[in-house]
């Protein structure tokens, strides 16, 4: 079964003349890694709404098409269903986090899945140390950081264990060091999961593609409310480089799409260093 | 214009046990270019929150044009420095796009007449024109970042602080947020950029002011810090994209235009090759 199945999806914002989603087809499959990216206002953050079903039970609006998930038709799902086997973490973490501390709100999901206390104690120490903010766990929402929130609302979806993980721009609070790291252990846990019979989907949107590209199995790009582009993460990228779409292609993929013709290069490089020594201009470093 | 002098700055907030910030001291010229950066938690919004009065030192002092944020309101400085909140949301509350941008250009004394032109203007510069008559809370992600910088630059504030400007920005938004910063450092006014991206800083300011737990650990010229690979790794910041090619490929002088850098890199292919 997919995790994801849409077909002729259209949404409109009651209020809104134009439509956010225009006609999307898309289906991911079980343990796919997926990136949903696009120019601003494109449509992502209302497409990841009605994956979780918020569209159309807490948004009002105009919903035409089909939307399933895991079988589940979002029309007449309950949110509360959906979220048993989905999870979302949003843009903005003020909209995740309501209880006076971190601790409360990763167990806040377990509870709610009525599991033992033990397990859900397992599954909050686990969930901070995944994040890496075992020291946060007293500390109350209000009094943390932009980034220690984004991080505390990333543990509170972690601890649901979904089948299911949905990032809305999950690093876009959070440094370079922290960005990395966070992209990591998501990735690992999705591993360490499969390891364990279970498969878990991530679809994850943002601006940011650099850190993420090695862990894509693939990437949409919306753009005013359809899927333009969708396939392997490189041509993909090449292909709206090529097209202009303002996407944040990684400065090192920019040069290389530009380069790679003329100066014969086969395989994108990894880093700065590789793409120096590929043009032949490394080691004037050194004199 | 404005000039801002921070002098043995702590703050505590109300509950907290530690410092957030700690004997911090710098001065800030008129017409600078400013990075605040540091890892999370590290304290730059506490910092930024500072420098505009809306929050006031513990101990120490935070002086605008020779006075102390403590004798000043918080509107008063606002009509100098400008800030831009990282999350949109807890600046916004009118119920048209239009009259956010409005709502500071009348508290500032703009005349109706004025204040049209200037939202006409601003709403264009940021490509949100086909919104104006939308809730603001309606807007995605990107565009509610706009509107928050935009509603701020309209009363044309001496210096803005401006908290994660790129968040939910797609490239091309990137480089017009950066063209209107740019062209307000190019007016002789300041901004003060807090951001995780360190291309995005490198490509606007010239100084950086780095934290770390609270505490100023570089202060200097963006570039000079950010070639400094122990500073870099201690703030868990990144090396910029620009000084990293500009190290490893000996080429010097180098701009963000992709374009330019690539004819640069396959000059140099081509002279190797020969």
């Amino acid at each position: 079964m997919a995790a994801v199945e849409l077909r002729k999806l259209c949404f409109r914002y009651a209020g809104s003349e134009k439509q956010a989603l225009s006609g999307i087809d898309l289906t991911v499959e079980e343990g796919e890694s997926v990136l949903i990216t696009g120019p601003s206002g494109c449509g992502k953050s209302t497409l990841v709404r009605v994956l979780m079903g918020l569209i159309p039970h807490s948004y009002p609006g105009e919903l035409e098409g089909e939307a399933y998930v895991f079988g589940m038709n979002v029309k007449n799902t309950p949110v509360s269903r959906i979220a048993t086997r989905c999870g979302i973490v949003f843009q903005n973490p003020d909209n995740q986090l309501f209880t006076f501390s971190v601790e409360d709100d990763v167990a806040f999901g377990p509870e709610n899945l009525a599991l033992p206390p033990d397990e859900i104690g397992r599954r909050v120490d686990e969930a901070l140390r995944l994040v890496g903010i075992e020291h946060l766990r007293h500390s109350s929402p209000n009094n943390l950081s932009g980034g220690e929130q984004q991080k505390a609302a990333i543990a509170s979806i972690l601890s649901m264990k979904p089948s299911l993980l949905i990032f809305d721009e999950p690093t876009s609070m959070l440094d370079p060091s922290s960005s990395a790291s966070l992209i990591q252990r998501i990735f690992e846990l999705k591993r360490s999961l499969s390891e364990t019979g279970g498969k878990t989907t991530v679809i994850i949107v943002e601006h940011r593609i650099d850190l993420l590209l090695r862990h894509l199995s693939r990437i949409v790009v919306v753009s005013e409310g359809r899927v333009v582009l969708d396939g392997d993460p490189m041509k993909v990228l090449e292909e709206s480089f090529r097209r202009g779409i303002p996407i944040n292609i990684p400065p090192l993929l920019q040069i290389y799409f530009r380069v790679r013709e003329k100066c014969g290069l086969k395989n994108p490089p990894a880093t700065v260093k590789e793409l120096a020594s590929m043009l032949g201009g490394g080691g004037s470093k050194n004199g | 214009m404005v000039k801002i002098v921070v002098e043995n700055l702590y703050y505590r907030y109300p509950e907290a046990l530690d410092y957030a910030l700690k004997n911090i001291s710098f001065r800030i010229e008129e017409g600078e270019s400013v990075a605040i950066l540091g890892e999370n938690g590290a304290g730059k919004t506490t910092l930024a929150k500072n420098l505009n009065g809306l929050l006031k030192p513990t101990e120490g002092s935070v002086k605008i044009d020779g006075v102390d944020t403590r004798s000043l309101s918080v509107a008063k400085i606002a009509r100098k420095i400008g800030f831009v909140n990282h999350n949109p949301e807890h600046q916004f509350f009118a119920e048209k796009v239009e009259d956010e941008v409005r709502f500071g250009l009348r508290n500032f004394g703009f005349s109706e007449k004025e204040a049209d032109k200037i939202i006409q203007e601003v709403l264009s510069v940021f490509g949100l024109e086909e919104y104006r008559g939308r809730n603001p809370f309606q807007l995605s992600g990107g565009e509610k970042k706009r509107l928050a910088i935009a509603s701020i630059m309209a009363w044309r504030p001496e210096a803005l602080i401006v908290d994660e400007p790129t968040i939910g920005m797609d490239y091309a938004q990137k480089l017009n947020i950066r063209r209107v910063l740019r062209s307000i450092v190019s007016e002789g006014r300041c901004v003060i950029v807090i951001t995780h991206d360190v291309d995005f800083a490198a490509s606007i300011c010239e100084r950086a002011i780095v934290l770390s737990r609270g505490e100023v650990i570089g202060d200097g010229r963006l570039r000079d810090l950010l070639s400094d690979d122990k500073l870099v790794e201690k703030s868990s910041l990144r090396k910029p994209f620009l000084i990293e090619l500009e190290e490893e490929t000996g080429l010097t002088g180098l701009e963000e235009d992709f374009d330019a850098i690539s004819s640069i890199l396959m000059e140099v292919f081509q002279k190797c090759r020969s």
